[in-house]
């Protein structure tokens, strides 16, 4: 996975030097952004928590094989599970280090109870299974107001508390060295640690025993079976582990936010987090953090330039900006499929195919 | 005592019984060939004694202790292993990763580098395209890979199903004499095959299906000799 590093001609000086020249370049991103407006630092936070989703996401569908449709609904679950426990709404304030791996346990048992009746399905039918999955808990959490209220129903919770500790809190704005530091800014060094993070226990899990095991998985349940790997176990261990980082990055969502609602959790968001990881590169963690970040930030850029290059041309505003992207957004998708079917960035074992598959023509 | 001992082993799909009842016995060492038409059971029967499939009454004991219900995960850690039919190799892996997958259940490092040789040994076609994508393999050579990643989880009871399928003569000619080295290795084998000739000429023993059934059992060349055998199975 680590294959630009090592098997690039660069020496490993070099390749230290880049990832030191990379790390600065992250660090004063949000600053250079900020000049733009605070919003692109906002944008770029989300574009963060979509690549903590992408790689959720990735482990259950890029390494194990296992298409589902209804991953936001873990978010969700993350989500709410913050919400719920540091707002008014309970009156709870319990700190976000509490919180967080609360979350991240009870999006995980959801997803045990989405894998274990879904173990023999595959492909299509499991889609499908995944899909209503997502529906159901987003239809929960939109109802369940009623007798008891523990969602709030559509209106959402608010005034959900930020990030703090101690005194420290990430939503408020601050001078540091003279710098102006703004709650995001504070949020996008959090979230960056965190997919730091996330990615190093992705390239660790990708080169373990657990994921040969999941590969072995993807590529033949019968023969993987037949060389000792339980498939129950390794199947439900990644539905546990993807659905635990979507739970994080739910969590993480809702402090940012300040405000959840069902309305956030919706079918769309769960393909978008799919295209992400199908146009990024299946089962490659770097590919993947590139699609989450391209998906994310083009279909902005769009919306910053869509209306005035009409209102420039034609004088008025011909067609909405929205539709508009949408139109690029799902042009984009089809010429990927057409001419890169691997995604940007592929793994290897997909690159091969690939290749293959063009030989063979 | 035997190495494999099946009693009154039935297994059924829903309702329809697919194996009725059948006994077999394979000794430490043994060559056993299983043979019967399309159908008969044959491949119902490996499964279960690989534990891919539950059986629904009868025992199985292995090495004197019941193995009748243990998952495949569970008896591959024994020593059992099995190669599906139909080969079922990684078709995106290499050659070499294949091979790794079959020492899933290992860690001693050391020990799979030298199986790793030992079965390039066995299969020197292997060797040549050990860096080559599984799928690109030609049948002979993805069954040689799918025998040979089942070795490398060190089996000592070699379950196969259907070795010669769809392969070309020569080719089958090349995977009998591998069986037969194994064999020699010490490795029991239980070898399933729709080609009654080849297997029997293979085996020490020989067991026919018919419909779930074993109707037949005795001495490899007794069978090859047998009118029965000869006017089912070798179309004389």
């Amino acid at each position: 996975m680590m294959s630009l590093f090592r098997d690039g001609a660069s020496s490993k000086q070099a390749s230290r030097a880049a990832i030191v020249l990379i790390a600065l370049v992250l660090i004063a991103l949000p600053f250079a952004l900020a000049q733009a407006g605070t919003a692109w630092v906002r944008i770029t936070n989300l574009a963060i928590l979509f690549a903590l989703l992408s790689l959720g996401l990735n482990i259950v569908v890029g390494f194990a094989g296992l298409l589902d449709l209804g991953y936001i609904a873990f978010y969700g679950v993350g989500a709410y599970c913050y919400a719920l426990l540091a707002s008014p709404h309970f009156g709870l304030h319990l700190p976000f280090w509490v919180i967080l791996p609360i979350g991240a346990a009870v999006a995980c048992l959801f997803g045990v109870l989405l894998g274990a009746p879904t173990l023999k399905l595959r492909g299509d039918y499991l889609a499908i299974v995944t899909l209503g999955f997502g529906e159901i808990i987003r239809i929960f959490l939109n109802n369940l107001s009623q007798p008891l209220n523990i969602t709030n129903g559509p209106q959402g919770v608010t005034l959900i508390d930020p990030f703090r500790v101690g005194s420290f809190n990430f939503s408020k704005p601050e001078q540091w060295f003279g710098l102006a530091v703004s709650g995001p800014i504070k949020y996008y060094y959090l979230l960056l640690v965190v997919l730091v993070l996330v990615m190093i226990v992705n390239v660790r899990l990708q080169d373990s025993r657990i994921g040969r095991a999941w590969v072995a998985i993807r590529e033949d349940e019968t023969a993987a079976q037949a060389m000792g790997i339980n498939t129950r176990n390794v199947k439900l261990l990644a539905f546990a582990m993807g659905a635990s980082f979507g739970g994080i990055a739910g969590g993480m969502f809702a402090a940012m936010q300040g405000f959840v609602s069902p309305e956030s959790f919706v079918l769309v968001e769960s393909i978008m987090v799919l295209a992400m990881v199908v146009l990024g590169g299946m089962g490659n963690i770097w590919g993947v953090v590139l699609g989450a970040i391209l998906l994310s930030f083009v279909p902005e850029l769009l919306r910053y330039t869509v209306e005035p290059f009409q209102k420039a041309v034609f004088g008025k505003t011909l067609i909405e900006p929205e539709v508009i992207r949408m139109l690029l957004f799902g042009l984009a998708l089809v010429l990927m499929m057409l001419y890169r079917p691997a995604g940007l960035w592929p793994s290897r074992t997909r690159r091969r195919e690939l290749a293959r598959a063009k030989r063979a023509r | 005592m035997a190495l494999l001992e099946v009693k009154g082993l039935e297994v059924g799909y829903g309702g329809i019984s697919a194996v009725r009842g059948i006994d077999l016995a394979v000794e430490e060492g043994e060559l056993v060939a299983l043979i019967g038409a399309n159908g008969a059971g044959k491949t119902t029967t490996l499964k279960a004694l690989a534990g891919m499939v539950p059986p629904s009454r009868g025992s199985v004991h292995y090495d004197g202790q019941s193995i009748t219900r243990l998952p495949s995960y569970q008896l591959i850690r024994k020593g059992i292993a099995l190669v599906p039919e139909g080969r079922g190799v990684f078709t995106r892996l290499t050659v070499e990763e294949n091979l790794a997958m079959g020492a899933y259940i290992r860690d001693d490092r050391a020990g799979i580098r030298a199986d790793l040789e030992r079965i390039f040994g066995l299969f020197p076609r292997l060797k040549e395209r050990r860096a080559q994508v599984a799928g690109t393999l030609s049948g002979g050579e993805q069954q040689m890979l799918a025998i040979g990643r089942a070795m490398m989880s060190r089996p000592r009871l070699l379950l196969l199903d259907e070795p010669s399928m769809g392969l070309a003569p020569l080719m089958v000619q090349k995977i009998f004499e591998v069986i037969d080295a194994i064999s020699k290795d010490g490795v029991t084998i239980l070898l399933v095959e729709q080609n009654a000739k080849l297997a029997l000429q293979a085996a020490a023993r020989g067991y026919v299906m018919e419909s779930g059934e074993i109707v037949l059992a005795d001495a490899a060349d007794v069978l090859l000799a047998s009118t029965q055998v000869r006017q089912a199975y070798l179309g004389e």
